[in-house]
């Protein structure tokens, strides 16, 4: 049996039962029940898939499966995964579960807040699972537009603002992304949407491609914040309550590198080639560009939100060096970058939630009020400017002696360039700790705050050890994605 | 030799015990279970370290580098991967010894010396993190896997600089310190990826042919990884950040800041000599040029700080750079032709790691007695604390270079080397040297001579010139003064190993011989500067240094700025790369890109508006709308027809 319906299946059960459960303490159970499954779904999926692929499967997808649902214009329910859909698929079930605890006490609404939760979800999970360029762009909506409710209803500051300049933003791609989709479709013919079948074709016209590839790279590339598309970052995690900062960086920007490597890049070869090196570019200017602006911020968020423009630049940038170590390490950034920043955001939702203040000026000595919380930071910082045994440090020593392998100048130039990150990274993270979490508390009303409480407490730990254990044992993260990052590169 | 893991693995056990449990345990508990288990890795690196070398030489005669463990943990594709493991060499037996030792010594230490402190678990914890990682860059197989223990290192450093979270100066002091060595490590990776990709490996000890094919980079790649390595080692101009990691509590400078982490870039060009020697000869000389400035430079600010802890921590930059000077120095790998400063360095290292780490518990006991690092309140403390007198006494001579003490054999064999390069270099260093017995002893009489701060301040008490009557010091408890007695017998001794037996630059046995022309010009030096500082300090502040005080008012006032080097920095980073770099890109962002995307919402909504009156719902508009609409329509297609 097919397991990969099951990743919908079970977000459509828990949305029916949302519906139906009648009290706080229903809801919590159903979030708990179905993102566990999930949890435990893609673990197996993950072993189980390590192990066919030791068993010697080598086609490009296994699980496959097809049911077709608009004849006339060849859109098949096309699902199957690779390696790296499995990173995903993994990654996002560990976010999932964790952003549930990190809301457990969130109010009001909690139920509809669930509802829209795990709707967002749904389409997360769809869109990895799904080989169909329509059927994947559905999902890709179903996943964006739970998000302008999740932070118009449910954020703070200028929420309203926030969301609408998000989901603007993120339409915006979309519409360069639905252009992008009908290009590769006509392009290679109209007798297929399966993305499969059209790389095997192979069949676009290089001048069409070279139309479609930047229309479809930059439609993924503003949910990658790719510059000069991120500015919808930095407002939209400011305003947005803990767990949707969590699953939207976590998960949603992966949707972008994810979508660039494996439509844009995979589809459009030719293209991705020729045109590769305006956006690697922009994507060097992302990473230091995104590093450097975090560097004066006083917002907790907005550091963090510039700090992911940094570090999923670095993503964008991977992929388009197009060598295999590289891609790797693109892959690994996504599943490190995910973790970190939701273990980040995560904290700055806990700290603000006491302090009711984000502001760097404001908060001193934290370390002695918030014990576990501080100590919680200084871990998130430090995995976040690569410190070897976490997670960050792995991605991008991949990524950087990737890309260094591609030999010319220009290559070699923007890969050091992308390096000096690592220290304007330090700069950023150390200044936030020395600020807020040392010294001696100040202001009189936070020396009454408490510190973390279980649900708090377990997010934490969840993620720290999620990190730690990336960063500690990378090694089957290579053996997961390589053969999927191979075939795909293979292609380009 | 399996059970050398217990080496990295003990550590490592109690760094996560401490950490994890601590705040469970009882001050003491802990501090215990930390040493206990640092004693056991200790006698296991002794006993490494003897089996290493009684196991003996090989056929070709020199001590074979050992294996016991090496295994793929990151697979990079194209043939790199970055493996761990632990490799044992002749130097990197001897750092497990120093290394051991030293911390041993500072974990006895610090249980008198951090009893009772906030956070004394947390300490322990942060010690057996940083033994941890210091030990595993030593015993790293391949350059990669010695960049992450690097980068671990610097982190414990950070940590335990930052020990006293609630002070300012530690705060700042530990930031400084991480992104200063952070910056350098960035060109110690782009070294590293320049190596990696020209030689198809991050061995230590390439194939001849992958070694020949990258002949051209490796030069410069060598150089990035030394700039790396300059970092650590607090090498001009990037030391800005020893003197103020000084912050941390008094042992953590010891064990991190004297004794074994700020060697590390000595340890790293001593691992990479052969490399050196062979493809970038002139690169060693930069690092001789390079340790030769920073040796005077940094002698000649220690001789006027009045901290006694800065003065201790321009010193060590100083003896750090005599190493790097004695490995700049080589030409050659044969011991008896140009390759004598290899075994120099080394040998200069494991005496240097000896005395200064005593030379700064012996300040940790005096700062633990008077309360303050400022030498105006010390003074004549040697009836006070006996013992901790002699043994810094004997550190000071050893730093010195006076015989039998240790530092004087491996100086002498520093010198040797730098006679042997140049004449130039040679009177240099040795000029160097005499600088660094004047303001050893300098520092020594202004701490255990002179007017008393102590019976200055009773006799005011007595005439109730002052309220509190001032705190008599005394001598440290036995946690303290015995790591003391013991590293001062080291330093009595360690001169005497025949340390070319184990450590020379191509490995085979090489005997140490007096070199009498430089053994007593330098000894006429040291004296000379003795000497001086006697004449000049032993009553206080005699009047000859009244007089030199007044007429070289400006000069010593920049040396007591430390030549303004951190205030350059400060500029660069403040006021070039913060306020004219990251604030206008913030700004950039906000107010011109983001502007973009919201005008253009902006026209959307005034399109909006500026069509919308069509919609007014009037039945008589629409009409007429209609109507003219459909004229021109039908005028259009008349005139095209």
């Amino acid at each position: 049996m097919n397991i990969l319906p099951v990743f919908i299946i079970i977000p459509i059960a828990m949305l029916l039962a949302l519906w139906c459960s009648r009290n706080i303490r229903q809801t919590r159970a159903v979030m708990v029940t179905g993102s566990t499954l999930l949890l435990i779904l893609s673990v197996y999926l993950t072993i189980d898939f390590i192990q066919l692929r030791n068993a010697g499967e080598s086609a490009d997808m296994l699980y496959t499966a097809s049911w077709s649902w608009y004849e006339p214009l060849n859109i098949a329910f096309s699902i199957g995964v690779d390696g790296i859909s499995v990173a995903m698929l993994l990654l996002s079930s560990i976010i999932v579960f964790t952003g549930t605890f990190a809301s457990w006490r969130l109010q009001p609404m909690t139920k509809e807040f669930f509802l829209w939760y795990t709707l967002l979800s749904l389409g997360v999970y769809g869109f990895f699972i799904s080989t169909d360029l329509f059927t994947m762009f559905m999902f890709y909506e179903t996943a964006l537009i739970p998000m302008y409710l999740l932070i118009g209803v449910w954020g703070s500051g200028r929420k309203e603002y926030s969301a609408m300049k998000l989901t603007l933003m993120l339409m915006g791609g979309s519409a360069f992304l639905l252009m992008g989709i009908l290009g590769i479709y006509f392009g290679s013919g109209a007798t297929t949407m399966n993305i499969h079948e059209i790389a095997a074709m192979n069949a676009i016209p290089t001048n069409i491609q070279y139309i479609f590839f930047p229309l479809t790279f930059i439609g993924f590339g503003v949910l990658g914040a790719l510059f000069p598309f991120h500015t919808w970052s930095p407002d939209g995690h400011a305003c947005a309550p803990t767990s949707v900062s969590m699953l939207h960086a976590g998960v949603l920007m992966k949707l972008g590198g994810y979508g660039c490597f494996r439509i844009a890049m995979y589809l459009l070869p030719q293209a991705a080639n020729d045109l590769a090196w305006i956006f690697i570019i922009l994507t060097t200017i992302s990473v230091v560009y995104g590093a450097l602006s975090a560097v004066s911020q006083t917002d907790l968020k907005y550091i963090n939100a510039y700090s992911s423009v940094s570090h999923c630049g670095l993503v964008l940038f991977a992929i388009l060096m197009m060598t295999k170590t590289a891609c790797t390490g693109a892959i690994l950034q996504m599943l490190s970058h995910g973790l970190m920043t939701a273990l980040f955001f995560a904290l700055i939702g806990m700290i603000y939630g006491r302090t009711h203040t984000r502001d760097i000026r404001k908060m001193r000595g934290l370390m002695k009020i918030m014990p576990f919380l501080a100590v919680g930071y200084v871990i998130a910082g430090l995995a976040n400017l690569g410190l070897p045994g976490f997670s960050g440090f792995v991605a991008e020593m991949t990524i950087f002696v990737g890309a260094f392998s591609v030999n010319d100048t220009f290559h070699r130039a923007v890969t050091i360039i992308a390096c000096t990150s690592i220290v304007i990274t330090a700069v950023y993270i150390l200044r936030v700790v020395g600020r807020i979490l040392y010294g001696e508390p100040d202001n009189d009303e936070f020396k009454k705050l408490s510190d973390a409480t279980w649900d708090e407490k377990f997010t934490v730990i969840c993620l720290v050890v999620c990190v730690a254990a990336l960063g500690i044992a990378p090694m089957w993260v290579s053996d997961l994605v390589g053969s999927g990052v191979g075939s795909i590169l293979s292609n380009i | 030799m399996e059970y050398s893991i217990l080496i990295l693995a003990l550590p490592l056990l109690g760094f996560l015990t401490l950490a994890l449990a601590g705040n469970r345990m009882s001050h003491r508990a802990a501090g215990i279970t930390g040493t206990l288990l640092l004693l056991a890795v200790t006698a296991i690196s002794y006993f490494t370290a003897a089996d290493y070398f009684m196991a003996g030489r090989d056929m070709n005669g020199v001590f074979a580098e050992t294996v016991p463990y090496n295994f793929k943990w990151l697979p990079l594709g194209e043939g790199l991967s970055i493996d761990m493991g632990i490799s044992l060499t002749p130097i990197s037996a001897m750092m497990l010894v120093v290394i051991t030792t030293v911390s041993l010594m500072v974990h006895i230490y610090s249980l008198g010396y951090m009893k009772g402190e906030r956070g004394f678990q947390r300490y322990y914890a942060f010690l057996s993190l940083f033994t941890f990682s210091m030990l595993g860059l030593v015993v790293a197989t391949n350059i990669f896997q010695m960049y992450i223990f690097w980068e671990l290192v610097g982190v414990s450093s950070y940590l335990l600089i930052g020990f006293y979270y609630t002070k300012p100066e530690a705060i700042a002091a530990s930031k400084k310190a991480f992104i200063v060595t952070r910056f350098a490590d960035l060109f110690f990776l782009i070294g590293i990826l320049i190596y990696g990709y020209y030689t198809g490996t991050f061995s230590f000890t390439p194939s001849e042919a992958a070694l020949t094919g990258a002949a051209t980079v490796l030069p410069t790649a060598l150089l990035l990884m030394f700039i790396g390595g300059a970092g650590k080692s607090a090498m001009f101009p990037l030391h800005i950040w020893l003197p103020d990691a000084m912050e941390g509590p008094t042992p953590v400078s010891a064990l991190i800041h004297a004794a074994t982490m700020v060697v590390a870039g000595v340890f790293l060009v001593a691992r990479l000599f052969n490399l050196f020697i062979d493809y970038a000869p002139e690169t060693l000389h930069i690092i001789a040029y390079a340790g030769a400035f920073t040796a005077l430079y940094a002698a000649v600010v220690a001789c006027v700080q009045t901290d006694i802890k800065r003065v201790l921590a321009f010193s060590t930059i100083s003896q750090i750079s005599f190493m790097m000077v004695a490995l700049g120095v080589c030409t050659g790998s044969d011991p008896h032709a140009g390759g004598l400063g290899y075994m120099a360095s080394m040998f200069h290292l494991f005496t240097h790691a000896m005395f200064k780490g005593l030379l700064f518990l012996g300040a940790g006991a005096i700062i633990h007695a008077v309360h303050s690092n400022e030498k105006c309140r010390m003074g004549g403390l040697r009836k006070y604390m006996p013992i901790t007198h002699i043994t810094f006494l004997i550190a000071c001579l050893a730093i010195a270079g006076i015989p039998p003490f240790s530092g004087f054999f491996s100086k002498d064999e520093i010198l040797a080397a730098c006679y042997e390069f140049s004449l130039p270099m040679g009177i240099f260093m040795s000029l160097i040297a005499a600088l660094t017995a004047f303001y050893m002893f300098r520092l020594y009489y202004l701490i255990f001579w002179g007017k008393s701060y102590y019976e200055t301040e009773l006799a005011r008490y007595r005439a109730g010139e002052i309220e509190a009557e001032p705190h008599k010091p005394h001598e440290a408890p036995l946690t303290m003064t015995l790591p003391l007695i013991i590293l001062a017998a080291i330093t009595c001794l360690a001169g005497f190993i025949p340390f070319g037996e184990f450590i020379s630059s191509n490995g085979e046995a090489y005997t140490i011989h007096l070199n009498t022309k430089v053994a007593v010009t330098s000894i006429m030096l040291a004296l000379a500067g003795i000497a001086l500082a006697t004449a000049m300090y032993i009553k206080g502040e005699s009047r000859i240094t009244v007089a030199i005080n007044r007429t070289l008012r400006k000069p010593i006032e920049a040396a007591y700025h430390r030549f303004y080097m951190d205030e350059a920095w400060l500029f660069v980073t403040k006021k070039i790369i913060f306020n004219c770099i990251s604030r206008p890109i913030a700004w950039f962002d906000r107010n011109v890109i983001d502007a973009t995307f919201d005008k253009l919402a902006k026209i959307t909504h005034k399109c909006g508006t500026f069509v919308r009156p069509l919609q007014d719902g009037n039945v008589q508009s629409y009409s007429i709308f209609f109507l003219s609409g459909a004229l021109l329509i039908i005028l259009i297609l008349l005139y095209l027809i």
